[in-house]
């Protein structure tokens, strides 16, 4: 295989961490929303953790796209 | 055609060059100073004249130190208070870049990672030499976890290390990709936006629509970054396991 075609799908492969990003945030949210459902008074409270843990989650997927770039460009 | 990355591009300003070490004016040095220079201002002028009840303006700084104080007490507990000089400047520096980023034309210096690897590493340093100075070698505890068979200790007790190690890499990495990333989308749809002439509007809701979420992500990690600093600050004051 050609080492320009290589690089593109290793670059197009590491995209692929957006899958667990994605999964992630829809969890957090999803569980945010049951629980904020069951227990209204106590989601004012709560909504600072479970953006903490969109951001912290939001950046895994990140990391991925930094690799992705590295590959692209830096080799 | 520009590449989406033609942005974070350095440019030397002022040619500066000490003892064969460049040290030069660049723009990302530009706007780091006119950051510090704003976040100044609007944390010291409405202070000035400062009233019983605030204004507008008192009430942003009033407002920033109490969220900033209680994320330090809520997250490191007691003696933490000492810090807070330190997290509340690290905290309101990095939302002040973050948010720099997002006007037009205008550099974001958060998204260079020598950047906040130099935060990250300062911090990492920093709070290793405060928990070995205040607990001695008794520190070193930290990596050893309460209640845990002798046997699992041989596989834990690593782990804990790397983990500790990898701390200023995930941080730093952290906020540049975000920041990084966050920008290099919304230059890709402004390339779109231009080659689709006409039917260029369809990219451009997602540029104000990534536009938005870019606001939240720019004061989220620096909400994060500050948190993390906390935390690591925590276990440097007081070790648990």
């Amino acid at each position: 295989m050609d080492a320009e075609a290589a690089k593109l799908i290793g670059a197009g492969l590491a995209s692929t961490a957006l899958i667990g990003a994605g999964v992630g945030i829809g969890t957090i949210f999803g569980n945010f929303l049951l629980g904020a459902l069951r227990n209204p008074s106590a989601a004012d409270g709560q909504f600072a953790r479970a953006l903490l843990g969109f951001a912290l989650c939001e950046a895994t997927g990140l990391y991925g796209l930094v690799m992705a770039f590295i590959i692209l460009f830096a080799f | 055609m520009h590449s989406p990355l033609e942005q974070f591009e350095i440019h030397r300003l002022i040619h500066l060059n000490l003892g064969g070490f460049d040290a030069s004016f660049t723009n990302a040095s530009l706007f780091m100073v006119i950051v510090s220079v704003l976040v100044t201002m609007l944390l010291t002028l409405p202070m000035r004249r400062a009233t019983m009840v605030p204004g507008r303006w008192q009430s942003v700084v009033e407002m920033s130190y109490e969220f900033v104080a209680s994320m330090l007490s809520d997250n490191a507990g007691k003696g933490s208070s000492k810090y807070f000089p330190f997290v509340f400047t690290l905290f309101m520096f990095i939302l002040g870049c973050n948010l720099m980023g997002l006007v037009p034309f205008t550099y974001t210096v958060t998204s260079q990672i020598i950047v906040t690897f130099a935060f990250a590493i300062v911090i990492n340093l920093g709070v290793t030499v405060l928990g070995l100075a205040k607990h001695g070698p008794g520190w070193l505890r930290l990596f050893v976890p309460s209640g845990v068979p002798l046997v699992l200790l041989v596989i834990l007790v690593p782990i804990e290390i790397v983990s500790y190690l990898s701390r200023p890499m995930s941080l730093s990495v952290r906020l540049f990709a975000n920041m990084m990333g966050g920008h290099t989308i919304l230059k890709v749809f402004g390339g779109f936006a231009v080659m689709l002439g006409m039917f260029g509007f369809v990219p451009w809701l997602a540029i104000v629509a990534v536009t938005a979420l870019e606001f939240l992500v720019a004061v989220l990690q620096a909400y994060v970054f500050a948190i993390l600093t906390c935390i690591y600050l925590s276990d440097a004051l007081h070790v648990k396991h």
